[in-house]
């Protein structure tokens, strides 16, 4: 009934088959992360911003034993509302805010016997995409201490790379799974907009928000989507039919067809990244899958649309930080100046910048040239996204143009840090699904991702995409062994 | 497009921030330089492209099924920095006027 000192590398599935044969208990395999190497590991990378021993057995005592995640331990972003542990967003201006409900996710998780170990850190509000915008201060990249996880998600992507966690879930609002998955050589999941409650998610941008979810394996992201996903009444953009049904992860990709983009990495990415594409197609290739060519507007459209409207929805739903209903507040004799001194000492310095954007892009005279018009960019995005998909199953492209980049290598340059985002905002855009899939490490040992994107409800034919390349692409990868044996890099 | 410094100042009042003098120059730039990449935009032929909508259909019909289930005032305001008796308690509004 106890774990034994390799249990912190199961997958969720095994684990859960564990606890369900009563071989293990909730506590043993909620613990199987703490007990392994992830303490000492967790105080170089920082990946958890809430956790507590005591709250920890608490919820894996009470786990239901037979469900389909039975004792699994999984770290939460700290924008999921949990009634046991804070949630913060990261932000000063949440410190010790206690949500009085779980989010609709975080119920199905306990639901089916999950065990919900902590939040994991993130960049304030996520908004970022390096995890260095923390009121607590960054995580560092499992696989090099000195580069930047990814972000905002950076906290759970680093969880499950390091081993604290086999599965974990973030929110992805303009690639916040994706890109710090590629980065941290994990699987990572954006499903179709409306495909996981967002009830209980706290709002950044609500037309590009989606819950996703990180995993070391396919098997795991699609045994975590099949207990998530489905209409939730409490979601009113929830999509009202059942999910897609996504228990043929590991069929194979015979008879499909892949688009292959080239023109979008033909210059501005990192050739390593380009190997990495090409040892994936030929990977789904000999698993009879055909590579079907394609031309893609390039993605700096994206990028300028997602900005104008990711943060004009940013600052409507960040209004409701005043300092009255939420956290703590600032001093003041007068409501007006009790406001503004709420949110000036509460919202970190990238918070604060996009808040002033998007308020000048929904300001008068302005709405219809900056947000007006990045919605029409956003239709004509989507049918570019139709029309490739009249001609294939899914497509492949770069999580990432580059590596993980070091800390500090962009926080003064917000631009170069939003261009970070270039293939992973379309599928927010258009509201599509994306899954990142790792593909082995650079030469100088970094992980490389790649990106798999389908039409909406197209996440079946991506979970077998990515079993394929998790079993027939580069044997090194963590993502195969679901181990983190590889040689621990400086400490700090 | 470039923002000028009291383009800045004037954005801040209305989201309700304080940003330092010394701030305001470096803000300036950093937000013109992303508006130049939204400039990029003009590039494109919109023609025929309706602004996206991302809520299904029958959002408005879904309303009512969530009727049973709600917060108590008490519950509701218990991450408030200061509430009493279910009720959220803010700074005066108005100045409290003599009879």
């Amino acid at each position: 009934m106890s774990a034994s000192s390799t249990t912190w590398r199961l997958s969720a599935r095994e684990l859960a088959a564990r606890v369900r044969a009563r071989e293990l208990t909730p506590v043993a395999a909620a613990e199987s992360g703490w007990d392994g190497p992830a303490l000492a590991w967790e105080r170089d990378v920082h990946a958890v911003a809430h956790t507590d021993l005591e709250m920890r057995h608490a919820a894996a005592e009470a786990a239901p034993l037979d469900g389909p995640l039975a004792g699994v331990p999984v770290l939460l972003k700290d924008n999921l509302c949990t009634t046991d542990f804070a949630t913060t967003c990261c932000s000063r201006i949440l410190a010790g805010w206690q949500s009085p409900y779980d989010a609709t996710v975080v119920t199905r998780l306990r639901r089916a016997g999950a065990v919900i170990v902590g939040k994991g850190n993130m960049d304030e509000f996520a908004m970022g995409s390096s995890t260095e915008y923390s009121c607590y201060g960054p995580t560092r990249n499992p696989f090099d201490l000195e580069r930047v996880p990814g972000g905002s998600s950076g906290g759970p992507a680093a969880a499950v790379a390091y081993g604290l966690v086999p599965l974990a879930l973030g929110s992805d609002t303009g690639g916040s799974v994706r890109q710090p998955a590629a980065f941290c050589g994990v699987f990572g999941l954006k499903p179709t907009y409306g495909r996981l409650s967002r009830y209980g998610l706290v709002a950044f941008g609500s037309s590009l928000d989606q819950v996703g979810l990180f995993a070391r394996h396919a098997g795991d992201i699609a045994l975590a989507f099949a207990t998530l996903a489905g209409p939730d009444p409490f979601d009113a953009t929830t999509r009202p039919a059942a999910a897609p049904d996504v228990a043929a992860w590991d069929a194979g990709v015979k008879g499909m067809r892949f688009g292959w983009p080239a023109n979008l990495w033909a210059d501005g990415v990192d050739a390593e990244i380009v190997t990495g594409l090409e040892r994936a197609a030929a990977a789904l290739e000999r698993a009879g899958a055909v590579r079907v060519p394609l031309t893609f507007r390039p993605g700096k459209y994206g990028v300028a649309a997602y900005y104008l409207v990711a943060t004009a929805e940013a600052s409507s739903n960040l209004a409701r930080f005043d300092g009255i209903r939420y956290g703590p507040r600032g001093a003041s004799p007068d409501v007006a100046a009790m406001y503004t001194r709420t949110r000036t000492e509460g919202f970190g310095p990238e918070v604060q910048r996009r808040i002033l954007l998007g308020t000048y892009a929904l300001s008068a005279g302005y709405y219809d040239a900056y947000y007006l018009k990045a919605q029409r960019v956003r239709t004509l995005i989507r049918r570019e996204f139709a029309a490739s998909f009249a001609q294939c199953d899914f497509l492949l492209l770069p999580a990432t143009p580059s590596l993980p980049f070091r800390l500090g290598e962009k926080t003064s340059d917000p631009v170069a840090m939003y261009l970070s985002d270039l293939f992973t905002i379309g599928a927010n855009l258009a509201g599509i699904p994306g899954l990142s899939v790792p593909m082995g490490r650079s030469s100088s040992g970094l992980p490389i991702g790649v990106q798999l994107l389908g039409p909406e409800d197209g996440e079946p034919a991506l979970l077998r995409a990515g079993r394929v390349l998790e079993t027939d692409g580069d044997p090194a990868r963590l993502a195969r062994e679901h181990t983190t044996e590889f040689a621990w890099p400086g400490r700090r | 497009m470039a923002i000028d410094a009291a383009e800045v100042r004037r954005i801040a009042q209305l989201a309700k921030l304080e940003l330092p003098e010394d701030a305001v120059p470096r803000v300036a730039e950093q937000l013109s330089g992303i508006l130049a990449l939204a400039a990029t935009l003009d590039e494109l032929d919109l023609a025929g492209c309706e602004p996206a909508q991302m809520a299904p259909d029958d959002a408005e019909q879904r309303a009512d099924v969530v009727g049973g289930r709600t917060l108590d005032a008490a519950t509701a305001t218990s991450g408030a920095a200061e509430s009493e008796d279910g009720f959220f308690l803010v700074p005066p509004v108005v100045e409290n006027l003599e009879p």
